[in-house]
């Protein structure tokens, strides 16, 4: 007992590092402190001009809408699970969901007897109504009685796939209403509408992130629930939260994607949950919660997207990207524990 | 006490083990300051102290963990400089800690062998010899367990005494137990005092650091008293009295010293802000009643394990409580979690402000507004700038020294880090503070200023439940305190009266008449 008091003293004897607090940067050189504050920003930077320079028709206009069409998808189902990874839970189910609200949304679509105006509207909200309910049973679970998130929503991956197979007996559902499907082919001045739908998204979210008091509890609570407890929060409620606000970007993202697609098919969205944690991963939110911000997630997102977009243009094989893209996965967490430890500095 | 002949002081034994002059520091605070010790040949010898007195630093440095930085040890007859534990291993010391070092899903047996596992061909386990030869230490610690049970199915007192058993598995010539009764009921207490006095038989010297002075008197042959890291008196326990080794504990100057810190009690009392009827804490069999008034400090001592904690975490809804009642301005409440606690105007100040306390990588500003988001939002949108003037307040009436209010809390001292804790719940305007340990692993300046800023605050109103490991700390702030021992209230003891080996000798043994308890 005794030496921990000793321990306790000797690592609490902080005071010298109160005097240098204010003098903090002083501590860093320049590089890492750019790494620390803008690591992902210039990194995007740096991707898109070398792509400019040896891509050929990287920055045709028409090359660049097809990037930002691209991400959409990934970047909707990134919004949410940033907040399910800053509580320090993960998301593996938003895949399937995707399917399973895709599926669910498409019937109500096709639906004969509904006027087409009401038929699209019902379906938006039944497909998000569908991600929320997944995004509950998940966080209810995870919170009430403590499972690890990882395995809950592995479970979801299997359940939700499975309902999506079992809805229509595996069949692809096509032929929606024009009205809809223009919706994935739209420009709003000159960018794709879908895009905005995703960047409207981030903006909400970063908005409820840093201005909210919920987002600040989201934060508290991936930092230390404990004492976030203690200072009488009901950190349940907040938990389940973050798990509906991911259900509820993947029904919005089924809606997005079927209408890109205009179709709607069982088998949609199957490895998505790895390339939206890749996305919030890169974009330098902490796997173990707490950390990180959607501007982060955003770049991520657009990372991705931009280096297979460029390799793609540079004529570098399927093959050959899988395994690029794999290591700037790595990369980027490498950077990240780098990052960690600055910002933590000598104290530990 | 011992029944037994040679416990008594007077033969002479040659030394074992002798500590010249050992220094240990860390940064800040010196845990050990030019310590004499010596341990005789067959000799249970105590070691004791308050919190903090040296105990814990002294065994690591002993079992190779901490290397000292001045001073000389001899082991057998030479000089001895452990550099690892692996050292103290090969030179016969063994030591069982407060926290057990099992594997919990490995056998009974393949733990107590474990850095010997006995082998055929030079790779394949030998089980035929492993189980004959656990059999036979089972025996010996007389520990009744198939030992090919996984450890993981054995309760804490088998635990403690597999650990026994495996510091015996190896000739051993000094055996070091660490607090080893803190889990254990009287029966298993009896029967681990009658393995070490077999231990003793074999020729094997121990070392035994314990809080209960009964156990020691009970035991031990020779007790060695440290205090702030210094060595004070080693006595033959046939020639000394609990009181006398408890004078030596605390050191009466300094006590005196922070007595008359303090004016008179103060005069007016407010109305009784918490009172508790038979609130029964999880897994005690008694219950707890007491009552706090606006305006009064109550101290709550007591040993480790002694269930300050837990009451406090009972009346905060941390841990929900079996039974019992609790009234706030005499209404009785059911506080089910903190939140609710917080509403009724409870706050709790736990013991480890750094993992329970505070968000250690969140700014200043952050960790303070996190009890009442009420003050600096509007519709749940934060507002900044109430935020920043509102924190900026709260550091400036807590006198916090910090860089500014978006420094990470992980940076700030230990005393700013505790004022920091306060204040939060200021900012929350609770009413009744209870606090465990505010001003552990603090430096003494800090303590002073924390010392004040309760007094003041109990002289605004505050109802305040202290909760404090040194008595002379309580002594200096309280207005009445409460003894609790074994998870019951030992005793009472009001400002006038105040006597600290009083206090001391309930928190220790229950009062007088309860001294016996453990005896056969």
């Amino acid at each position: 007992m005794n030496a921990n008091d000793h321990h306790l003293r000797s690592s609490g004897t902080t005071g010298p590092a109160t005097d240098t607090g204010g003098a903090e940067p002083g501590r860093f050189t320049l590089v890492q402190r750019v790494l620390r504050e803008a690591g992902i920003g210039v990194a995007l930077l740096a991707m898109v001009a070398v792509f400019s320079a040896f891509a050929p028709h990287f920055t045709d206009e028409s090359n660049i809408t097809n990037i930002l069409t691209q991400v959409t998808i990934n970047m909707i189902m990134a919004t949410g699970m940033t907040f399910v990874i800053l509580i320090g839970g993960i998301d593996l189910s938003v895949g399937s969901v995707l399917a399973f609200a895709a599926m669910v949304a498409g019937l109500v679509l096709k639906s004969e007897t509904l006027p087409v105006p009401v038929a699209i509207a019902l379906s938006v909200l039944t497909s998000i109504a569908v991600g929320m309910a997944c995004g509950f049973v998940n966080g209810f679970i995870a919170s009430f009685w403590g499972v690890p998130s990882f395995i809950v929503t592995l479970g979801m991956l299997n359940i939700a796939r499975g309902a999506a197979l079992e809805v229509t007996n595996a069949r692809t559902l096509f032929e929606f209403p024009n009205q809809f499907n223009d919706f994935g082919t739209a420009t709003v001045l000159g960018a794709p509408a879908i895009f905005l739908v995703a960047l409207v998204l981030v903006v909400l979210g970063w908005a409820i992130l840093t201005r909210t008091v919920f987002g600040r509890l989201i934060y508290a609570i991936g930092n230390n629930e404990e004492a976030v407890r203690l200072s009488g929060h009901n950190t349940f409620s907040y938990k389940v939260a973050a798990f509906v606000i991911s259900g509820l970007t993947v029904g919005i993202g089924a809606i997005v994607y079927m209408a890109r697609l205009t179709i709607a098919s069982p088998i949609l969205g199957s490895g998505f949950e790895l390339n939206a944690i890749a996305a919030v991963i890169i974009g330098g939110t902490s796997l173990s919660g707490g950390r990180g911000s959607l501007i982060g997630t955003f770049l991520g997102a657009c990372l991705i997207g931009v280096l297979a977009d460029g390799l793609i243009l540079m004529g570098v094989g399927d093959f050959v990207r899988q395994m690029i893209t794999g290591g700037v996965i790595i990369l980027a967490v490498i950077l990240d524990s780098y990052r960690a430890k600055l910002a933590s500095g000598e104290s530990r | 006490m011992d029944s037994e002949p040679q416990s008594g002081g007077g033969r002479f034994r040659p030394p074992l083990l002798e500590l010249k002059a050992l220094t240990k520091r860390f940064p800040g605070v010196t845990a050990l300051d030019s310590v004499d010790f010596v341990v005789a040949q067959d000799e249970i010898h105590a070691l004791v102290g308050e919190n903090g007195a040296g105990k814990s630093t002294l065994i690591k440095v002993l079992c190779g963990s901490y290397a000292a930085d001045a001073g000389q040890m001899e082991f057998c007859g030479t000089a001895y400089r452990p550099k690892s534990p692996l050292d103290a291993l090969r030179a016969g010391i063994r030591v069982v800690y407060q926290e057990f070092n099992l594997l919990p899903y490995l056998s009974v047996a393949e733990n107590l062998l474990f850095d010997r596992l006995p082998r055929r061909h030079g790779v394949l386990l030998d089980y035929r010899s492993l189980y004959e030869r656990s059999a036979d230490l089972l025996k010996q610690v007389g520990l009744d367990v198939d030992p090919r049970t996984r450890v993981e199915r054995l309760g804490v007192a088998q635990r403690q005494l597999l650990e026994i058993g495996k510091a015996l598995s190896s000739a051993s010539k000094l055996l070091i137990l660490d607090e080893p009764t803190a889990t254990l009921t009287p029966r298993e207490i009896r029967r681990l005092f009658k393995i070490i006095r077999d231990v003793r038989s074999s020729g094997v010297s121990v070392i035994y650091v314990s809080h209960h002075l009964n156990e020691i008197f009970d035991l031990c042959d020779a007790v060695t008293v440290l205090r702030n890291g210094r060595h004070v008196g080693s006595l033959a326990v046939a020639e000394t009295t609990p009181p006398q080794i408890v004078r030596l504990m605390i050191g009466r100057q300094l006590a005196e010293a922070l007595a008359t810190d303090r004016t008179a009690a103060r005069a007016s009392k407010g109305a009784v802000a918490l009172r508790l009827q038979d609130l029964r804490v999880h897994g005690r069999p008694h219950g707890l009643s007491l009552a706090v008034q606006y305006g009064e400090i109550v101290g709550l001592a007591g040993l480790v394990g002694s269930g300050r904690t837990e009451l406090l975490r009972a009346i905060f809804g941390a841990d929900r409580p079996d039974s019992g009642e609790i009234y706030r301005d005499g209404r009785r409440v059911s506080v089910d979690n903190p939140g609710e606690a917080v509403r009724h105007g409870i706050c709790l100040l736990t013991e480890n402000r750094k993992e329970e306390g505070l968000i250690l990588p969140m700014a200043v500003r952050t960790n303070l507004t996190l009890t009442d988001f009420s003050r600096i939002s509007r519709a749940g949108l934060l507002r900044s700038g109430a935020e920043k003037s509102l924190s900026q307040d709260f550091v400036g009436k807590l006198d916090m020294r910090i860089a500014s209010l978006e420094q990470p809390v992980r940076d700030l001292s230990g005393g700013n880090q505790q004022k920091l804790v306060i204040a939060k719940w200021l900012y929350r305007d609770a009413s009744v503070l209870m606090l465990d340990e505010p001003t552990r692993g603090i430096d003494v300046g800090a303590k002073a200023e924390i010392h004040h800023l309760l007094r003041r605050l109990a002289a605004q109103g505050k109802a305040i439940l202290f909760v404090s490991s040194e008595i002379p700390e309580l002594v200096a702030m309280c207005d009445r305190i409460l003894v609790l021992w074994r998870g019951q209230f030992a005793g009472e003891v009001h400002r006038n009266e105040f006597d600290e080996e009083q206090i001391l000798s309930l928190a220790w043994s229950g009062g007088a008449g309860n001294a016996g308890e453990l005896k056969p």
